[in-house]
């Protein structure tokens, strides 16, 4: 029984999809440090990754289904390898990178009959934080230039707004590390319940380091790192007291207030 | 079959295919004209090898890589000459490698197939590490570079023959092991250590003399470089310390704190006081012709 669907149709319906499947997932933090690019997200897989190195100073960051930002991921890495292979170390850039898996993501988009329902960050770590690059990559190809930080998943708008209260480029890895934990706690169900070195997965690229710059923070060094900026956020409280109990206080706000917004409106940043 | 093939280069499924971890498999099916291997003009794998003419002597050549098992790990060293016929055509080039944390790859024969070959087993070990989440195994990277080595067997015998020597530190067993590989693929662990090269012959004998089990990494290297200095002495193909130009062998050392190559410098105070040594010894120091106990 032979029937028409508009383009427009179709290519709505498959918009909606993923966007609709995107919005459910936990957020993920890509965000530029003195240190180099920090990478955190929720995920308490050992083996299941989202974070990985696809060349010397280039990270993968993907939230989504699995299989699917896997198979990109694999992909990317071939593609570096072959690029770098071809010409020299130095001619892959995560712009290239951006800008093929814009390609892919968009042919995917449009030829395959389900959209992937994946959303991937390729950052690249520079001499100084304003070299630093970072590109999101949407589930349909659209590649978007960000900085400083970038936020992916479903509640990306609530964290970005946490983030962009208390960011500056020239932050140390356990400032960072702070925000990022601060900005991610309580996604999902609301409440503030803080996040355990076993339910996060940290990775970053080292900004001083010779050749692979992509390192994953695990174990006694995660636990030390969390325990590091858990002690600083609450010495600074403790310490300047009115004016960082102040500064607490809008954070917890935006925090309440934005979880109660969660159940209503499923992932603002999804389009 | 065109070497060049746009199209199904960048095809998105080549990227996409869950294929194996091997960048050499997937560069076979994506881009096979970008393998290290001697092709006929037309791009079809040599064929006939019997009939077609050696090349060999026009083209740049690598000679002498020495490496030894210490305590610990293992040191490789190479020298620094290539030669085309008679005539010494790079007097500085590069033959030890890094070819990842744990592991290092020195190149005897045509140098333009044997440095492509180092590059791309580099790659290897790279691109499986990335894609797996963990690195191969010691045995693992040799068997791979068993196969890419067999991989150029019709070029080799057509004369642009490449051996490498693959020779890094096992995590498993917390030694140094060391790999040597033929034109066909053949792989072979050698216990104590190993030469290849058209110096390898004269380095070996110095190597029986002055090797010694156990040897620490700093005396492991004066050795290596006293074998690197015989083999120059007797081979005109393999270049010993230039002294006037400051050129010394290249050395590096793999241990459980990774690969590490000296810096000129180093490497110039081993080559320096082999040098002096020979000013008084022109053959270098002497064995015992019985041994100690008798």
């Amino acid at each position: 029984m032979p029937f028409y669907v508009s383009p427009e149709q179709v290519m709505k319906d498959k918009a909606d999809y993923a966007r609709k499947r995107i919005s459910a997932i936990r957020s993920g933090v890509v965000l530029t440090c003195e240190a180099g690019i920090l990478l955190v997200a929720p995920n308490p897989s050992r083996a299941l990754r989202k974070f990985s190195e696809l060349y010397d100073r280039i990270a993968f960051a993907a939230v989504g289904r699995y299989n699917e930002f896997e198979t990109l991921r694999k992909a990317g890495v071939r593609y570096a390898d072959m690029t770098g292979f071809q010409y020299d170390r130095r001619d892959v850039t995560a712009r290239g990178l951006a800008d093929w898996y814009g390609q892919l993501l968009g042919s995917l988009f449009t030829d395959s009959p389900k959209p992937y329902e994946v959303e991937i960050v390729v950052a690249q770590v520079g001499k100084t934080p304003a070299d630093d690059e970072i590109y999101r990559i949407t589930f349909e190809g659209s590649v978007a230039d960000e900085h400083d930080f970038v936020v992916v998943g479903g509640q990306a708008d609530r964290v970005a707004a946490v983030i962009k209260e208390q960011y500056s480029q020239s932050m140390s890895l356990v400032d960072a590390m702070r925000l990022a934990i601060a900005s991610l706690a309580g996604q999902g169900d609301g409440a503030a319940e803080p996040l355990m070195s076993s339910q996060l997965e940290v990775a970053l690229l080292e900004r001083n380091r010779t050749h692979r710059a992509f390192r994953r923070l695990t174990g006694a060094r995660l636990d030390a790192l969390l325990a590091e900026a858990e002690a600083e956020s609450a010495g600074a409280e403790a310490a300047a007291g009115a004016e960082a109990q102040a500064g607490a206080e809008t954070m917890a706000d935006a925090e309440t207030a934005a979880g109660g917004e969660t159940g209503a409106d499923g992932g603002p940043d999804a389009g | 079959m065109g070497g060049f093939e746009p199209q199904g280069r960048w095809q998105a499924s080549a990227f996409l295919a869950a294929g194996s971890s091997s960048f050499a498999d997937f560069l076979s099916m994506a881009a096979p004209e970008l393998l290290p291997r001697a092709r006929h003009a037309d791009g079809q794998p040599a064929h006939g090898a019997a009939t077609m003419p050696r090349s060999g002597p026009d083209l740049p050549h690598g000679t002498t890589i020495v490496t030894a098992i210490c305590d610990g790990g293992v040191v490789m060293a190479g020298d620094r000459r290539a030669t085309a016929g008679n005539v010494i055509s790079q007097r500085d080039i590069e033959k030890v490698f890094r070819s990842d944390e744990y592991s290092c790859v020195g190149i005897a024969g045509v140098a333009g197939i044997g440095v492509e070959l180092v590059r791309l087993f580099a790659v290897e070990l790279e691109h499986y590490e990335k894609l797996e989440g963990r690195s191969l195994s010691l045995e693992g990277k040799a068997n791979r570079l068993a196969g890419l080595v067999r991989a150029n067997l019709a070029g080799a015998l057509q004369g642009l023959v490449a051996v490498p020597l693959l020779a890094g530190y096992d995590e498993e067993t917390d030694h140094g092991r060391i790999f040597s590989f033929d034109v066909a693929g053949g792989k072979y662990e050698e216990q104590r250590f190993a030469t290849i090269g058209s110096g390898s012959v004269f380095a070996r004998g110095s190597l029986k003399k002055l090797y010694r089990d156990g040897m620490g990494a700093q005396d492991v290297m004066l050795v290596l470089m006293q074998a690197l200095y015989d083999a120059a002495d007797d081979d005109s193909a393999t270049g010993g310390p230039d002294m006037s130009r400051r050129i010394y062998p290249v050395v590096v050392i793999v241990t459980a704190d990774g690969f590490e190559q000296l810096t000129e410098d180093q490497a110039g105070q081993y080559a320096e006081a082999v040098v002096a040594e020979r000013m008084h010894l022109p053959d270098g120091p002497a064995a015992p012709l019985r041994p100690a106990s008798s």
